[in-house]
């Protein structure tokens, strides 16, 4: 009797098409590509305007333009899909828990929710909408 | 027995005669109340003596069958055939080698199990005689999800951190570690964290989370991970700001 394991091989591409959770997990880790390229729109915006009002103007012009709505369009989608996917996990990371009674997941998720709305209706009161 | 007659698919290697596994296909008549594991059983018993697997309690206790059955890992003796398709394929775990036919090798597991200490650390020891270190039901139950692993590692065949990097603890035993860590009678804390909290341990987990989906008793050990590396953060920032905390 000889031992000689076999090791099957694993793909080192497409390993992530081989399960709905894999796919799933992809697409959340594919969205800060979006959120990546949508900080550097608001860079580019300071560095123009810091640049004078013709410069601001343009960037402004730029941002109209049918690809640049086309690519807010899919930014803003995978923002909400990062933002989504990543609140509906916080119970996991920070489970809080009141004597014995665990604080229910759908609360944790919730206050996230409810923190995101403050801060946006504060910024947006901020610059005067 | 009912008409209904199941084709298994079931991947073989013979290391002393393949060079690589293939599969081979049974035809099984089974009974309604059957699970995977004992139309394994039947073939074992009636059409191939040599088929290798492992298995025990015949009830999700033991955690000895776990198998990758039609790409899932599951365990053999929870999965119903009334639940499966006519035809169900039957591999041995994922991201594990090959010992023969169904059966895995499990010793870099059991390596990575012991290298977390996975037992209790008292801050004194005490004997029989002298009692029982008491704890509160609060207490239990902020770490009790994690006493019901039973080690059946359906887990690391699901993590494809592990499957791409061997060195990776992986989800059972850092969830094991959690589970001690949150133990009001442990103390060993620091003394898991040279492997829990190093690159190898917790960092390496970005955060799948099939390992939580494929558990057969509810363990979390994505949640364990995760609450790992806040601790090991908070600890991190702490000894960086609190002079002499850390020697």
């Amino acid at each position: 009797m000889s031992r000689r394991p076999y090791i099957r091989p694993v793909s080192k591409v497409s390993w992530w098409l081989s399960q709905p959770r894999y796919i799933r997990y992809m697409a959340r880790e594919a969205s800060c590509i979006f959120i990546g390229a949508y900080s550097g729109v608001l860079v580019v915006g300071l560095i123009r305007l810091s640049q004078g009002a013709a410069a601001w103007g343009a960037f402004l012009e730029t941002l109209q333009s049918p690809v640049s709505i086309a690519f807010h369009l899919f930014a803003l989608a995978f923002a909400l899909y990062h933002t989504t996917t990543w609140f509906n996990v916080t119970p996991k990371a920070m489970p809080l828990q009141f004597g014995q009674t665990p604080v229910p997941g759908g609360a944790i998720i919730g206050a996230h929710y409810l923190g995101w709305i403050l801060v946006s209706g504060l910024i947006l009161f901020l610059v005067g909408v | 027995m009912s008409n209904r007659i199941v084709e298994l698919e079931i991947l073989r290697y013979n290391p002393e005669t393949d060079e690589e596994p293939k599969f081979q296909t049974f035809s099984v008549p089974c009974a309604e109340d059957w699970v995977v594991l004992d139309a394994i059983n039947y073939i074992k018993d009636e059409l191939d003596r040599t088929l290798s697997y492992r298995w025990s309690c015949h009830m999700a206790v033991c955690g000895s069958c776990g198998m990758m059955i039609n790409g899932e890992p599951m365990l053999s003796c929870k999965s119903f055939l009334r639940d499966l398709p006519d035809r169900i394929r039957v591999e041995p775990l994922t991201n594990f080698p090959i010992e023969r036919d169904l059966v895995v090798v499990m010793d870099d597991f059991m390596d990575k199990l012991d290298s977390v200490k996975p037992f209790l650390i008292p801050r004194e020891e005490k004997t029989v005689d002298e009692g029982e270190f008491l704890q509160t039901p609060a207490q239990l139950s902020k770490f009790k999800q994690y006493t019901l692993c039973i080690n059946c590692t359906l887990c690391y065949a699901a993590c494809p951190q592990y499957a791409h990097n061997e060195g990776f603890v992986g989800p059972a035993a850092l969830a094991l570690a959690h589970r001690y860590n949150l133990d009001s009678r442990d103390v060993g804390r620091s003394a898991r964290a040279d492997v829990v909290a190093s690159n190898a341990g917790i960092w390496e987990c970005s955060f799948v989370g099939a390992c939580s989906e494929v558990c057969p008793h509810g363990v979390d050990p994505a949640a364990a991970i995760q609450q790992t590396k806040i601790a090991s953060s908070v600890d991190y920032f702490r000894d960086m700001l609190i002079p002499g905390r850390r020697s």
